[in-house]
């Protein structure tokens, strides 16, 4: 019995993320991390980590996985068709698995980003002082079947199981901007019609998220611009002159005229934002957005108020299954012998 | 030459981006470094790290450590005793092996005849130029490089080579980048080096640091065939007091 997870088969892009690593933007290295950060701070609270914890990210579709030992695990972000061994699990949730059980994810139902997390928290190796996977630099890789992941100690395996009622970020929507150092160079027109339009997603990745438009939208010049710090959430206009919103593993430095910033409250959203479905941006002030984003500890304690006992159903008989393996033998005759494990 | 007064732009919610030109010089990207040597110097409360780009500096801080306006009050401050500050000489000097034309280098000719030289005369110019890192972006620990003498302003190419090797050594507008991995470019590539800017395996996995000084040294192919495993490629770092 050993803490792992085995990969026994993956989509085309699941990576060990976490909240990413500062201080490395002088040496050219963006934060990265998790592409959509509200889906890990839901996975600490509903897994009880006192900070979120290097978790597998799922970009469209999962995979099949199994654990070396009983493991805690968190399913959130996008919505994803969850089994073990053929019984659907909830999403949104914390569930018990037992050892050598397949847990199977499938795609995306919606959104972009699916998560699945373990309780003691994935414990790779940290490169240049985080877990994340920046593949695009060389930094970890995309995972595939065959690839095993050591697991950290569960701190807390008797923990109840839990759930977070259902999150609505996976469908697009409108997204609040803030102006940025570049905004300036875009006419009063051309900023009054960008926010008035409603943009088609096309395929994104963890670098960016592109917008379709019949209508380009370029600076009052249309001169190229000396290259300048950027940053997640700018949207920059391409050589096209097609929105593009940067997400977690953008570059630092960037050359495209940016518009604006989505705030950090609206990313999660814009990065879930599917193929097809449709963003619009609201421009803010600096006041309602500082008003609109809550650190991420403030948001943390938040959510692990609104967490709920995950309710036993047919879903869950393999989370049973599992307390019974950590708990050893039960008797049977107890009234409800899962309710230790489970609540 | 003159430097427009530094602006100061909100970047997302914990970044500020302290733009020093709009275009780039060498006294835009000293200011931006000289701030970045004063913050880490002497950081203001909530500071959590800062980036030289060009002509700018991207700073980040801390929200539950302090507010923007306080955080932009400090770095006023800095940036007034940083304007007033005498250009510090770099304290890190570089020296890298390269290798030019031909297999290492297949726009060498290219830049050559643009820069107005011959392919030799022209290795010799760049070898005798005091470079100087003016950033690292685009990918990990990849250097921006300047500033080269004025027959060395050219365009980049209007059509990118699908890709050059790592430690690809490339120019346009009067700039080196240098290439860790192997990636597509529009700048004329035309050396080598078996020096790696990013390398996860090495103590120091990002070897250069905004501001230091950088020479390199003409070696001939086999040479620089025989440094690919020497640690950083050959290329020796001189620190000085």
């Amino acid at each position: 019995m050993t803490l792992t997870l085995t990969i026994l088969s993956a989509g085309p892009s699941v990576t060990v993320q976490d909240m990413g690593r500062e201080g490395w933007l002088a040496a050219g290295l963006a934060r990265g991390g998790a592409a959509d950060r509200l889906a890990l701070l839901e996975a600490a609270a509903l897994l009880g980590q006192s900070t979120p914890q290097a978790a597998l990210e799922m970009a469209g579709f999962g995979g099949r996985f199994t654990f070396g030992a009983p493991t805690r695990i968190a399913l959130t972000g996008a919505p994803m068709r969850a089994t073990l061994e053929g019984e659907a699990l909830r999403w949104n949730a914390s569930h018990l698995l037992p050892e050598g059980a397949t847990l199977e994810i499938g795609p995306a139902e919606t959104g972009v980003y699916g998560y699945l997390a373990v309780a003691g928290g994935i414990a790779t190796p940290p490169l240049l002082g985080a877990r994340a996977t920046q593949a695009s630099a060389g930094i970890g890789h995309r995972l595939a079947g065959g690839d095993t992941l050591p697991l950290g100690d569960d701190p807390a395996p008797d923990a109840p199981l839990l759930t977070l009622p259902e999150a609505h970020r996976f469908k697009g929507g409108t997204v609040r901007v803030i102006e940025g150092p570049q905004s300036a160079y875009f006419s009063e027109d051309t900023r009054a019609r960008f926010f008035a339009t409603a943009f088609p997603a096309r395929a994104g990745n963890r670098q960016g998220l592109t917008l379709g438009s019949e209508e380009p939208f370029t600076t009052r010049t249309g001169e190229t611009i000396l290259s300048e710090p950027i940053t997640a959430g700018d949207i920059q206009m391409t050589g096209a002159g097609l929105p593009a919103i940067l997400l977690a593993e953008c570059q630092t430095i960037g050359g495209y005229p940016r518009i604006g910033t989505v705030i950090p409250a609206d990313l999660p959203l814009a990065a879930q934002t599917p193929q097809g479905a449709t963003l619009r941006f609201r421009p803010v002030t600096l006041a309602e957005a500082e008003a609109a984003c809550p650190p991420e500890a403030a948001q943390l304690d938040a959510l692990r108020a609104a967490v709920l006992p995950l309710r036993r159903s047919g879903y869950d008989t393999y989370a049973l299954l599992g307390s019974q393996l950590i708990g050893g033998a039960i008797r049977g005759d107890e009234e409800e012998p899962w309710r230790a494990g489970l609540i | 030459m003159t430097v427009t007064p530094p602006q100061i732009f909100p970047l997302s919610l914990d970044g500020v981006l302290v733009r020093f030109g709009q275009a780039f010089t060498e006294a835009a990207n000293a200011r931006a470094l000289a701030l970045h040597g004063a913050l880490l110097a002497s950081p203001p409360k909530g500071f959590v790290e800062s980036a030289p780009a060009l002509a700018a500096l991207h700073v980040r801080f801390d929200r539950t450590a302090t507010t923007r306006a306080d955080f932009e009050a400090a770095l006023r401050a800095r940036l007034d005793q940083s304007a007033d500050a005498a250009p510090r000489a770099p304290s890190r000097i570089w020296h890298i092996p390269a290798a030019f034309g031909g297999e290492d280098g297949p726009q060498l000719d290219d830049v050559a005849a643009r820069a107005g030289l011959s392919a030799e005369r022209l290795v010799t110019q760049f070898c005798e130029t005091d470079l100087s890192v003016l950033a690292l972006g685009f990918a990990p620990g990849l250097p921006y490089l300047g500033t080269l003498p004025e027959n060395w302003q050219m365009p980049r190419l209007t059509e990118l080579t699908r890709e050059v090797p790592r430690g690809a050594i490339t120019t346009a507008i009067r700039q080196i980048v240098l290439f860790s991995a192997p990636s597509p470019t529009g700048w004329r590539w035309f050396g080598r080096t078996a020096f790696r800017p990013f390398d996860l395996q090495a103590d120091q996995p990002i070897a250069l640091r905004p501001g230091d000084a950088l020479r390199f040294h003409a070696v001939c192919d086999t040479d620089l065939t025989a440094l690919e495993g020497a640690p950083l490629g050959g290329a020796r770092l001189e620190v000085g007091a």
